[in-house]
């Protein structure tokens, strides 16, 4: 019967597509409908064949680990993406020559730059964030993924999302709000997808065989319940057409901006901090064989952190046509935010405590330690940077950029890679890693790479507001903007570099772990769900 | 775990364990916990001493009554006054004689700078050297189309270049010749224009463009070709082009014809910045 509702769905959805790819009104919209034509008509013809063949049942004692393993390999395929068109668009910005002609339009600065910053959080993030939770609560809570084959809707689901958004930036599709640029049709498949990926973790902790619920999974949790109250209100919007990807946004002017830095600031709290919190507290004692630091710590930083973050936001409309009072509280908060994100760190960094010497000899550690060091460094230029007075000199120049990649890359990416070198053993049963040697390779490309980032873009940005208020003995301004873009040159080119290394060393990554999954020696290892320690 | 140390022991677990792992009973660490109080302190204090808290009607204003609007007029009101004097000195001023007062002129060319840095060098370039492939002209020389004298300039920059908000703007139109005249006659006069800078490419068809010349371009250009500042009318002896001297581009030119335009000033700049940018360009090297 279900196969029945299935196959009618699919065939409605072709058909559906089919009507919409032949009335679209835009490029990018129509494009997507022959897209989404292909895959539902190539799903229904699968189906078709399948049709009462017998249907084996998956072993229900055993951890869901496949979708892990495919989470793992996006995970690495959209990071390299991610990574290289970052590289391009660095290159754009110190040679703007790279903005060809024959490509003006598709592969401009302008198109590309949304690509880089969805491809690095929503594909490489994101990926990263649903294999490990898939993983992390599974182990946890010592039963097998809820909901069937719901997990691989997720995860096909999600790719999808990645493939419609991608596309549609190049082809011009976008809302133009930063971070949520995506079309209302691609906003709607997400929330569907992301009520799934809520179901099945909600119901792997619901279903768990531990007494108590972990760390990791709270973060988790709230990450997964946050992201989708954020998504839903910043993405409410009136489509002018059922056929075209264009749409109005209900909010307008200042109450747009701030419902969308509300959005722009908790996708960093809660996607990038909170999430990449949950998988630092399983991998980081996990890969040190240490316990956590202290479960008192945990808890008041996990409410402090959730608390505290949803406010913040108004720090991004410092001087601007935000009220003066939204903009002091977003301040305030964002400054007592400073010790409940330090919290995370601590914790983190003291769970070494009498295992420090692994540092020596583990380059997986090293590399989730210095993801460490770099989440607290960021969390603490951040409330700094939201001090209104700082924030002047700050806001809109290249100083941003620069501390938002010493997070991304330093800490986001660190204990991405950390997570990866962590799971394609275990995942693919290996003894071990191909080679230990490349991973210091990678952990020396990377931090270089990050240190010419950040440093370079602290420079240029700096140099860029001290330029843009500098003012002659009568009042009047030194200098014209372009004279402030000629002078970022070099630092452009540092930062280039910076970028080059640093996918370099993920390139370096990538070769390891196909490495491990093909010529590692093998390790017999049982698939069976943990009993419960009590 | 496995490897329990003996501190672990000391500092007790929680009992739990997950998939291997369990959590030590540590105390907040001090230093920590004090400085979370301390922001928290901080905090309540902040938002008590500046606008914060919402209530039903309007937000609590501080008591330090700071507002950012507030900050901006003061500032700007400061520079007005600090500046009021010489600006009116400025406006009252002949133009002609604001070079004789070295004090004067200095503040006018600073002044006028940071106006032409922010508003003029979108077109003209930071440097003022123009962008020729736009056709926006360079003002670093001393071939002007509507007039190089301080007065000039200043009524350029007051009233703008064919444009229709400003009656008094400036205003002449090139017809597009390749309505009027025959293909050969625009390869032949172009020809002919070259040959008015000394560098034809062809003798022969630069001698069939002269009366093509003559009877199509001279009322405006001159029979020499000199131009006419009156109407803005290039002056094309000197080898100097506002969209370029190739034979390419002056046929385009010659059969499109151009229109170049430019916003009037006057109304969105002062008329002491607008006297001071007058000033400034005029400075640049190629006043007359």
């Amino acid at each position: 019967m279900a196969q029945y509702v299935k196959l009618i769905a699919l065939g409605l959805v072709t058909l559906a597509a089919a009507i919409a790819a032949n009335y679209g009104r835009d490029l990018s919209y129509q494009v997507h409908a022959v897209l989404i034509m292909l895959i539902a008509g190539a799903l229904f013809l699968y189906e078709v064949r399948r049709t009462d063949e017998p249907v084996l049942a998956a072993p229900q004692n055993e951890y869901l680990d496949s979708v892990v393993r495919a989470g793992v390999i996006a995970t690495a395929f959209w990071g390299i993406a991610g990574f290289l068109v970052g590289v391009i668009i660095a290159f754009q910005l110190a040679f703007p020559v790279l903005n060809f002609d024959w490509s003006e339009g598709y592969a401009n600065f302008g198109r590309l730059r949304p690509l880089h910053t969805s491809a690095v959080i929503f594909a490489f993030g994101g990926n990263a964030l649903i294999a490990s939770s898939f993983f992390i609560v599974q182990r946890t809570c010592a039963a097998r993924l809820w909901g069937g084959n719901l997990a691989w809707f997720v995860f096909w689901g999600f790719q999808l999302f990645i493939v419609l958004a991608a596309t549609g930036y190049l082809l011009g599709g976008t809302q133009s709000k930063e971070y949520a640029e995506p079309e209302w049709y691609i906003d709607i498949w997400l929330t569907i997808v992301w009520v799934a990926y809520l179901a099945v973790f909600l119901g792997t902790i619901i279903k768990r065989r531990e007494p108590h619920i972990y760390v990791a999974n709270w973060f988790l949790l709230s990450f997964i319940v946050t992201v989708a109250m954020l998504h839903l209100v910043n993405n409410i919007s009136i489509p002018v057409s059922i056929f075209g990807s264009k749409s109005v946004q209900l909010f307008a002017g200042v109450q747009d901006a701030m419902v969308q830095w509300w959005y722009g600031h908790n996708a960093v709290g809660f996607f990038l901090t909170a999430g990449f919190l949950g998988m630092m507290y399983y991998f980081v004692p996990k890969q040190a064989d240490r316990p956590v630091f202290s479960y008192k710590l945990s808890i008041i930083h996990f409410w402090a952190l959730i608390f505290l973050y949803i406010w913040a936001g108004p720090h991004h409309l410092h001087y601007t046509a935000l009220p003066d009072w939204a903009s002091t509280l977003g301040m305030v908060f964002s400054i007592i935010l400073w010790m409940p994100s330090w919290g995370g760190m601590i914790n983190g960094l003291m769970t070494l405590q009498g295992a420090w010497d692994k540092l020596r000899t583990d380059p997986v550690l090293r590399m989730m330690v210095t993801s460490l060091a770099f989440y607290g460094m960021s969390t603490f230029e951040g409330p700094m940077m939201s001090i209104r007075a700082v924030n002047s000199l700050s806001h809109y120049t290249d100083w941003t950029i620069g501390h938002v990649h010493s997070g991304a890359l330093g800490w986001n990416g660190l204990i991405t890679f950390g997570a990866l070198y962590y799971l394609t053993p275990v995942l693919w049963k290996r003894q071990g890693l191909y080679s230990l040697k490349l991973v210091s390779w990678h952990f020396w490309l990377a931090t270089i790479g990050i240190v010419l980032y950040a440093a370079s873009m602290w420079v240029t940005g700096i140099m860029e507001g001290l330029m843009w208020r500098e003012v002659d003995a009568n009042g009047f301004l030194v200098n014209a903007f372009a004279d402030t873009v000629s002078a970022k040159f070099p630092m452009y080119v540092v930062r280039g570099l910076g970028g080059v290394l640093f996918l370099a060393g993920a390139c370096v990554m990538c070769y390891n772990l196909w490495m491990t999954v093909k010529a590692a020696p093998a390790k017999e290892q049982s698939l069976a769900t943990a009993v419960p320690a009590e | 775990m496995s490897n329990e140390t003996e501190h672990d022991k000391e500092i007790g677990n929680t009992g739990h364990e997950w998939d291997g792992i369990k959590e030590l009973n540590n105390p907040l660490p001090r230093w920590w916990l004090w400085c979370f109080y301390l922001t928290i302190i901080w905090g309540v204090g902040y938002t008590i001493a500046y606008p914060a808290w919402p209530m039903i009607n309007e937000a609590t204003a501080g008591v330090l009554g700071y507002s950012t609007r507030a900050e901006v007029a003061e500032e700007i009101a400061a520079v007005e006054e600090a500046n009021g004097p010489i600006n009116a000195k400025l406006v009252a001023a002949e133009l002609t004689e604001v070079s004789d007062d070295p004090g004067l002129m200095q503040y006018a060319t600073s002044a006028g700078g940071a106006v032409f840095r922010t508003w003029c060098a979108q077109c003209h370039g930071s440097g003022g050297a123009g962008v020729q492939a736009s056709g926006y002209p360079n003002l670093l020389d001393d071939d002007w189309l509507w007039g190089g004298t301080i007065e000039d300039i200043h009524l350029t920059i007051a009233h703008g270049i064919r444009n229709e908000e400003d009656l008094d703007s400036r205003y002449s139109e090139m017809p597009a010749f390749g309505e009027i005249l025959e293909e050969e006659e625009i390869v032949s006069v172009v020809q002919y224009v070259k040959s008015l800078s000394g560098t034809p490419d062809d003798a022969a068809q630069a001698a069939a463009g002269e009366e093509v010349y003559l009877d199509n371009c001279s009322a405006c250009h001159g029979e020499e070709g000199l131009g006419d500042v009156f109407q803005g009318a290039p002056n094309l002896a000197d080898a100097i082009w506002l969209y370029g001297g190739d034979t390419e581009t002056l046929i385009e030119t010659v059969t499109y014809s151009r229109f170049g335009v430019m916003p009037p000033w006057q109304g969105r700049l002062s008329e002491a910045e607008v006297r001071a940018v007058a000033l400034y360009v005029h400075s640049r090297g190629g006043g007359q």
